[in-house]
């Protein structure tokens, strides 16, 4: 039986568990109808010219998650920001894990998916928000939303601001030969509000896992929100993120992708401007080696005038690995005096290693400034000699240079000891220490 | 004079195709519809040697499993393949007819189009191998061009007289399986121009065609096939104008470059085939394939400006096979009303030490869509490969459209690839900096958009500079609101 097959047959046991008398409950079975239709992406789709699933589909993943599989802080401290304190929102196999999670209802919401789903007193919100945003005719979206049950539910009212920022972290512990999971999560920052979330999926075995996640943010009038992934995982794991944005007047919101590890990333991150005078931002950094593969495809629709959105994307692939960028920039025709960047940057330093990139631009109004850069490239031979000439080993020296190179990305990261763990992740992907921090 | 914008606007918009006539001439044509019978027929009446045939055969059954592509960013109601007359010649052409008994309502024609025939004579320097409606009606220059051992002819009378050139080389880039319209082409072509230029020569002028659809319903399939040999040279230049008709009709044109060793080829186009009327009604359906092929230190530069044709689908590409080859694309694209075009260039990098360079301009007005669409590719042993792209967009008016698409696949650590976009409109300060200078409105427009543009126009022979800055004027002036 193919993954497809599996899925669709495994919705009626999911429905048995599931209140069917919830509203959710209709979005659900359009959802599974709509994959259903659509099946899997191939390559034959454009937005998946450059990934292929095939090999994932041949994996028998278990769709359900057993029992919880207990797991020790002392183990996976080094997962989490321990240096500061941060509200925790933690998932083993899919499962909700108490023992290591920090919640709070403490003016703000910072809880679980399944309790608001369930909960009378978060209908309404639930009404409001839940899968608005996220895309209807998206298969995978689609296969996420009809399997919608657990994730993180974050709702910040207005004016208010959590006192530390939320980490959503999923563990996989490998008690699965292979394991399929799909969070949902929903997170609302009202007029005034600000949040900072600091997303992490690890796997602590080789066993194979796949991740569909769909993430739903709306960001009120004057919201701040700052978001950051950190893909480190091991090279079994794929993950195939779908990031939906919806913003309006005036609010500012970042998204920071830190791509070094995992088996195959696909990265669907879409930003719709709903208001104007409206900020989105989207960086990443990415490094990769052995055989990954990492495909970070970003949309951001200009809706209303006077926007602007800011793209910045550096890549540095190794081995054998393979990069795809795909950023698409829509203006509409309403949506005047839109300022619009994409920039996208990429260094080969392997004979094996790919990169397609895709910068695309469809532009309907006159008054806007848009532009995209992209480039593939090297070190630059004279900047390495000039480093090795003072004394630097040439792989200090490489490394260096790289940094210098990541370093547009990593400045704007607005939480220090996030910023601090970067740098050692990607010393450590590099191979080397520089003993400073950038 | 000056105009205010409102007015500029108004005129742009009711002015007609300045090129739309129909001359009548009495034609030959086939019936409508398309089978092996009636390939065998055009085969027939070009008396083709029977390997034509059976190559035209075999594009036919080709063509017959392909399906129409879908994937270019326009919308246009699928020509019906069956309601097209595949093959119309002029009665009263016959090419062995010297130039002074060409039909004179021909060269009335010619002298409409502003590329009189006389006066290219007079200018002794351009060589044109005019085609009305797929069958050259006159050949000039062919004597000064025999001496230097290069021949031009129409791609008809090569087949006939050099079919050891015309088989080794035809098909080669674009094969008859390459893509729909070049497979449809490969089947029915009914002309086009043949020029082979021997090793070592410089041609001393530059050759050109002139293209141009004339009956009602008929499609226009023509294939160039250009051969340089080692260390020549020759610079090339297309021009086409298509009368003013209300149907929509086919041109799916195949041009094949061939750059030897240390060849080079210079292909410039002006493309003013009918857009369709402002409503956007006729037109015409321009999907071409373009392809060229570079061996060792052989360099490749097409140019082109693009202004006409209610849908253009056209991707003039290079293959960089050998080692120092170098690709070059130049383009202005120009849509107004109801005009979509999607075009661009594919740069394969296959050689060591390759260089491609792509510079293209879109300008769209009215209720267009213009994208640019292109490929940089490097493959795994193309060492030092290097490419420069720039695509800039400007957009006039809230109701049309760019779009950019450039896929870029690199599979080489030693590649260099540069890529960038710009999309902006005219800014009021650029023209009230103008103003302020004494400069009317009108005339600053057409400074600024003679600037943007100027990367490319000076890439195109000065025979063509002209006749395109006329055409961009006639385009654009006053599309500025």
């Amino acid at each position: 039986m193919d993954l497809k097959e599996k899925l669709i047959s495994s919705f009626m046991a999911f429905e048995n568990n599931v209140d069917v008398e919830h509203p959710v409950h209709d979005i659900r079975s359009n959802a599974i109808k709509n994959f259903e239709e659509k099946g899997f992406p191939s390559k034959k789709n454009e937005a998946w010219k450059y990934t292929s699933l095939n090999s994932l589909q041949k994996v028998d993943f278990s769709i359900f998650p057993k029992e919880e599989n207990k797991i020790e802080y002392n183990d996976v401290k080094k997962y989490f920001i321990h240096e500061i304190d941060t509200y925790k929102i933690v998932f083993i196999d899919g499962i909700y894990s108490s023992y290591l999670s920090e919640t709070t209802h403490d003016g703000v919401d910072i809880c679980l998916m399944s309790s608001a789903l369930t909960k009378p007193m978060y209908k309404p919100v639930i009404d409001v928000y839940f899968n608005k945003v996220a895309a209807k005719d998206e298969s995978l979206t689609s296969l996420n939303t009809a399997f919608s049950k657990e994730g993180a539910f974050i709702y910040i009212p207005k004016n208010k601001m959590p006192k530390k920022p939320v980490e959503i972290v999923h563990f996989a512990t490998g008690n699965e030969a292979s394991l399929m999971l799909q969070p949902r999560n929903l997170i609302i920052v009202e007029e005034n509000a600000e949040l900072q979330v600091i997303e992490r999926h690890q796997s602590l075995t080789s066993n194979e896992v796949l991740t569909n996640s769909v993430t739903e943010i709306f960001a009120a009038k004057n919201a701040i929100i700052d978001y950051y992934k950190v893909q480190n995982n091991v090279s079994t794991a794929s993950m195939i993120d779908n990031t939906y944005i919806d913003q309006k007047d005036k609010s500012v919101v970042k998204v920071h992708t830190f791509s070094f590890g995992g088996k195959l990333t696909r990265n669907n991150l879409n930003f719709y401007q709903n208001g104007e005078y409206i900020d989105s931002t989207m960086k990443g950094v990415t490094i990769l080696g052995e055989k990954q593969h990492v495909d970070h495809h970003t949309l951001v629709h200009h809706i209303e005038p006077n926007c602007e959105s800011h793209q910045d994307y550096k890549g540095i692939y190794g081995e054998q690995s393979t990069g795809v960028f795909n950023g698409k920039i829509i203006v509409d025709k309403i949506a005047q005096k839109t300022n619009a960047f994409q920039q996208n940057n990429n260094i080969l330093i392997s004979d094996k290693a790919t990169i397609n990139t895709k910068p695309q631009l469809e532009i309907f109004a006159d008054d806007v400034k848009c532009s995209h850069g992209c480039t593939i490239g090297q070190l630059d031979e004279d900047a390495l000699f000039y480093l090795q000439s003072r004394g630097i080993p040439a792989k200090e020296a490489r490394a260096l240079l790289m940094y210098a190179f990541a370093n547009n990305v990593l400045e704007s990261v607005g939480i220090p000891e996030l910023k601090a763990r970067i740098n050692k992740l990607i010393a450590k992907k590099l191979g080397v220490n520089l003993g400073f921090d950038i | 004079m000056a105009y205010t914008e409102e007015e500029l606007k108004k005129e742009l918009e009711t002015k007609e195709y300045e090129y739309g006539f129909y001359t009548a001439i009495e034609s030959d044509t086939l019936p409508k519809g398309l089978n092996e019978d009636i390939v065998i027929a055009i085969s027939k009446k070009k008396e083709e040697p029977e390997w034509m045939t059976e190559w035209r055969l075999e594009a036919y059954r080709i063509w017959k499993k392909m399906e129409e592509p879908d994937w270019a960013n326009v919308n246009y109601e699928k020509p019906d393949f069956q309601a097209i007359s595949y093959y119309s010649a002029p009665k009263s052409a016959d090419p062995n007819k010297s130039l002074d008994d060409v039909d004179p309502d021909l060269l009335e024609m010619y002298r409409k189009l502003g590329i009189s025939v006389d006066e290219q004579k007079r200018l002794q320097n351009v060589a044109v191998d005019i085609v009305v409606d797929s069958v050259s009606v006159a050949t000039t220059f062919k004597k000064t061009l025999a001496e230097k051992g290069i021949i031009f002819m129409p791609i008809s009378e090569a087949i006939k007289e050099h079919p050891e050139l015309v088989k080794k080389y035809m098909g080669t880039v674009v094969p008859k399986t390459d893509n729909f319209y070049a497979a449809l082409n490969s089947a029915v072509f009914t002309d086009g121009s043949f020029c082979y230029i021997p090793k070592g020569v410089k041609c001393p002028m530059e050759l050109s065609t002139y293209f141009r659809i004339n009956e009602g319903g008929t499609g226009q399939f023509e294939r160039t096939l250009v051969i340089a040999d080692e260390s020549s040279y020759v610079s090339y230049l297309e021009g086409c104008t298509a009368p003013s008709r209300d149907e929509n009709q086919l041109h799916a044109a195949v041009v094949e470059l061939i750059a030897l060793d240390d060849a080079e080829i210079k292909y410039s186009t002006v493309q003013n085939w009918f857009p369709g009327d402002k409503e956007g009604k006729g037109g015409v359906y321009n999907f071409v394939t373009k392809r060229g092929i570079c061996e060792k230190n052989a360099k490749i530069s097409w140019t082109q400006v693009e202004t006409g044709s209610a849908v253009t689908w056209k991707y003039p590409s290079c293959i960089l096979k050998g080692d120092n080859s170098v690709g070059e694309f130049y383009s202005i694209a120009v849509t107004n009303n109801f005009q979509q075009a999607d075009t661009g260039t594919k740069m394969v990098h296959l050689g060591k030490n390759t260089k491609s360079t792509i510079i293209s301009k879109g300008i769209s007005a009215g209720k267009s869509q213009n994208s640019y669409r292109g490929l940089v590719q490097v493959n795994s042993r193309a060492e030092n490969a290097r490419n420069f792209s720039q695509c800039d967009s400007l957009l006039m008016g809230n109701e049309c459209g760019a779009h950019t698409f450039p896929y870029i696949e690199a599979k080489n650590k030693t590649a260099q690839i540069e890529h960038e976009a710009t999309t902006s409109k005219i800014g009021e300060d650029q023209i009230f900096y103008c103003n302020q200078r004494g400069i009317d409105t009108e005339k600053a427009i057409a400074l600024i958009v003679n600037g943007f543009s100027k990367e490319v126009l000076n890439k195109l022979p000065m025979e063509f500079a002209v006749e395109a800055q006329k055409l961009l004027e006639i385009s654009l002036e006053g599309s500025v609101g």
